[in-house]
């Protein structure tokens, strides 16, 4: 039978078991647009804003784990996603972006919505293409799945020019679906030699992080963890490797950590690192990290290896498979010594939560979310301190149950993302935590959560105040504070109003725990206002470039 | 005289190659003091020698460049390459 190029890129992501493509059409991927009308599999999420689609694209795999497909037209289609893109490829998500561009005959002629998608997405990509025949979509299409799920996971752009998307092709067999590709061997000295350095190591802890949700491998690390009884923080991308209330969790390490993990940290003899890189808002100044520590480091992605920091030892692969292979290995150990004194450094300097009691505190309204949400639901954030309050704050109890900007740091994520995780975990709440600033960066997606009715749960945490800045200057630049307070207020509430969201508001009850109680019961989206002060910054606090130990505030007066 | 060395990459033969692989050197500020690529037997698959210095980043550098999807081979000639002696030939 015969088919367009079109029609052959829906019919691969059917057999990718594709369900949800978000996108915005335009001239050059309307081919595209009228194949997947014709699909049955597939629906589609019209989006407001190519960079929601991108996130929404984000949300999906992050809660599933699987690559998750989003579309945009060329020039400024492309552009607009490109955030997104940077965005998973710091985070390492699995997402594929379809663009389409302009005929294969105008491009170089700065043609209408022309750009180059593929040099601009050069950098920010794991891989990416400009496809140059319709037989060459019957590869491209199965291997950008492969690349995104392969190795260390990451996005990929497929740009198919109109032509492309037009031309005919007889096909009688489709192609395999892409597959995840097997790993490297491991090396068994390699694991043997970690394995004697844990055995021997008094003072270990274990520093997990994104790597071991993306390997699925959080039932490993907790009981490598527990037979050896190694304390174990977690970075802002592994919150929900341990549960929160295990007694081996010292909770995320560095720039916003409990004074208690730094200090820990500083006292171990050995560091082993598995599936992190050393982010320096993990690490602070780098030379000063871990001081007294040996490091083993345990990554999929040999280029991470000795990348910041040089490790002791090291052992490449899957993550999952080192730490099985480990577990058998590590002996048994109570190692009572290091776990009191690690006791006696949380007991004297805990991580102290402001408010904790009230929910119309920026801390207390967490807490209170968490208690009411209960320990299936999913959590998404945008960037500031609304952010750091809700990694530090919130009992995560699961992996692939935090969705946050780690890497780029990009206001606008939250919206998008939770929207995205809706959608593939339709029968979980899903909780987005935001701030004023954050949230008018993909505001538009409002229409798209009402639209969808999806149940999303936005807590906006109103200081109306970009936050997280002024801590800074609050901090570092002699409370000169400058572009980080608006002059004016914007009122959410009826701007959520507007675009058809049930809205709540704590400054218009006297009991916000009910109010809290009814918004997250009821189906279907809704939007919380809580007004809060701009003068409560979150400590701790590391200043950038400072060594771990050297935290600003977050003592406790006892 | 600053230490060099030559990297020689087999590469998946297509327009795209050389932007990821100078993109890596570029993105990260590591200068490419010389560049040749040829194909080969006029095939799927291409060469690029990169003459560069030897800096702490190198073996680094290395590794980005074995993770391209394009790069199928990453070669490491610490005594030179003979590419680069013919090609000196053309700046003198
Ligand atoms: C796209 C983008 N622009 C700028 C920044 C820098 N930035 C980091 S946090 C922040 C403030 C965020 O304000 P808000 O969403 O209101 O959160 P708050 O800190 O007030 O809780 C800014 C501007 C960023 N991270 N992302
Ligand atoms: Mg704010």
């Amino acid at each position: 039978m015969k088919f367009s190029g079109a029609e052959i890129i829906i019919k691969l992501l059917e057999r990718q078991g594709v369900k949800t493509i978000a996108g915005i059409p335009g001239g050059a991927n309307l081919p595209m647009y009228d194949a997947l009308s014709q699909s049955d599999a597939i629906k589609h999420v019209l989006t407001r804003h190519e960079q929601g689609a991108g996130f929404i694209a984000q949300g999906m795999a992050r809660v599933t784990g699987k690559p998750a497909v989003f579309f945009a037209t060329s020039g400024p289609g492309a552009t607009n996603t490109l955030t997104a893109i940077a965005d998973a490829k710091l985070d390492s998500i699995p997402i594929i972006c379809i663009t389409g561009q302009v005929p294969q005959s105008m491009i170089g002629t700065d043609a209408f919505q022309e750009v180059d998608t593929y040099g601009l997405t050069v950098p920010i990509t794991k891989h990416n293409y400009l496809v140059r025949s319709v037989e060459e979509l019957l590869e491209v299409i199965p291997n950008a799945f492969r690349i995104a799920i392969s190795g260390r996971p990451g996005p990929v752009v497929v740009d198919v020019p109109k032509d492309v998307q037009m031309a005919m092709l007889e096909i009688d067999e489709w192609p395999e679906p892409g597959k995840r590709g097997a790993g490297s061997e491991l090396i068994s000295v390699e694991i043997e030699r970690a394995a004697t350095m844990i055995n021997n190591a008094e003072k270990p802890i274990f520093y997990f992080g994104g790597g071991i949700t993306q390997s699925g491998s959080a039932v490993d690390a907790l009981a490598a963890a527990e037979k050896g009884s190694i304390p174990s923080t977690l970075t802002l991308m592994g919150l929900g490797v341990i549960p929160n209330d295990h007694p081996l969790n010292l909770g995320m390490l560095g720039m916003h950590a409990a004074r208690y993990t730094n200090m820990a940290l500083e006292e171990c003899d050995l560091l082993i690192a598995v599936g992190v890189r050393f982010d320096d808002r993990a690490t602070g100044k780098v030379p000063e990290f871990c001081p007294n520590a040996k490091i083993v480091h345990i990554d999929i992605d040999p280029s991470e290896l000795d990348k910041i920091k040089t490790s002791t030892a090291s052992v490449t692969g899957d993550v999952s498979d080192i730490l099985k292979a480990l577990l058998p290995m590590i002996e048994q150990n109570d190692r009572s010594q290091w776990l009191s004194r690690v006791d006696t450094l949380k007991q004297e300097n805990p991580m102290l939560i402001p408010g904790a009691d009230d929910p119309a505190t920026p801390y207390g309204v967490i807490l209170k979310v968490a208690e009411l949400a209960g320990e299936d639901a999913i959590v998404a954030t945008d960037v500031g301190q609304h952010q750091m309050r809700t990694a530090q704050a919130y009992p995560f109890k699961h992996p692939r149950q935090w969705l946050t900007s780690g890497g780029l740091g990009t206001m606008g994520f939250g919206l998008p993302a939770a929207i995205g995780a809706a959608f593939a975990a339709p029968d979980r709440t899903v909780i987005c935590f935001t701030g004023d600033g954050s949230i008018m960066m993909n505001i538009q997606e409002l229409a798209t959560a009402m639209e969808h009715d999806v149940n999303v749960k936005i807590i906006l945490t109103n200081n109306n105040a970009l936050g997280l800045v002024r801590q800074q200057q609050d901090l570092f630049y002699g409370k000169r504070y400058f572009a980080s307070d608006y002059t004016r207020r914007v009122d959410f509430t009826r701007i959520a109003q507007g675009f058809g969201i049930t809205t709540y508001d704590f400054s218009r009850t006297d009991d916000p725990a009910a109010m809290l109680a009814k918004a997250i019961a009821a189906p279907g989206p809704a939007l919380i206002h809580v007004p809060i002060s701009a003068d409560e910054p979150v400590y701790p606090m590391v200043p950038p470039g400072a060594a771990n130990i050297e935290m600003i505030g977050g003592e406790s007066n006892d | 005289m600053t230490k060099q060395t030559v990297l020689e990459l087999t590469v998946k033969n297509h327009p795209g190659v050389m932007s990821h692989v100078c993109g890596l050197f570029s993105r990260r500020a590591y200068n490419v003091e010389g560049i040749a690529c040829m194909p080969v037997n006029g095939g799927g698959t291409s060469k690029i020698w990169l003459l560069l210095n030897v800096e702490k980043r190198l073996d680094q550098m290395v590794k980005q460049a074995d993770k391209l999807e394009d790069v199928t081979g990453v070669e490491r000639h610490d005594g030179g390459h003979e590419v680069f002696d013919k090609m000196a030939e053309f700046v003198r």
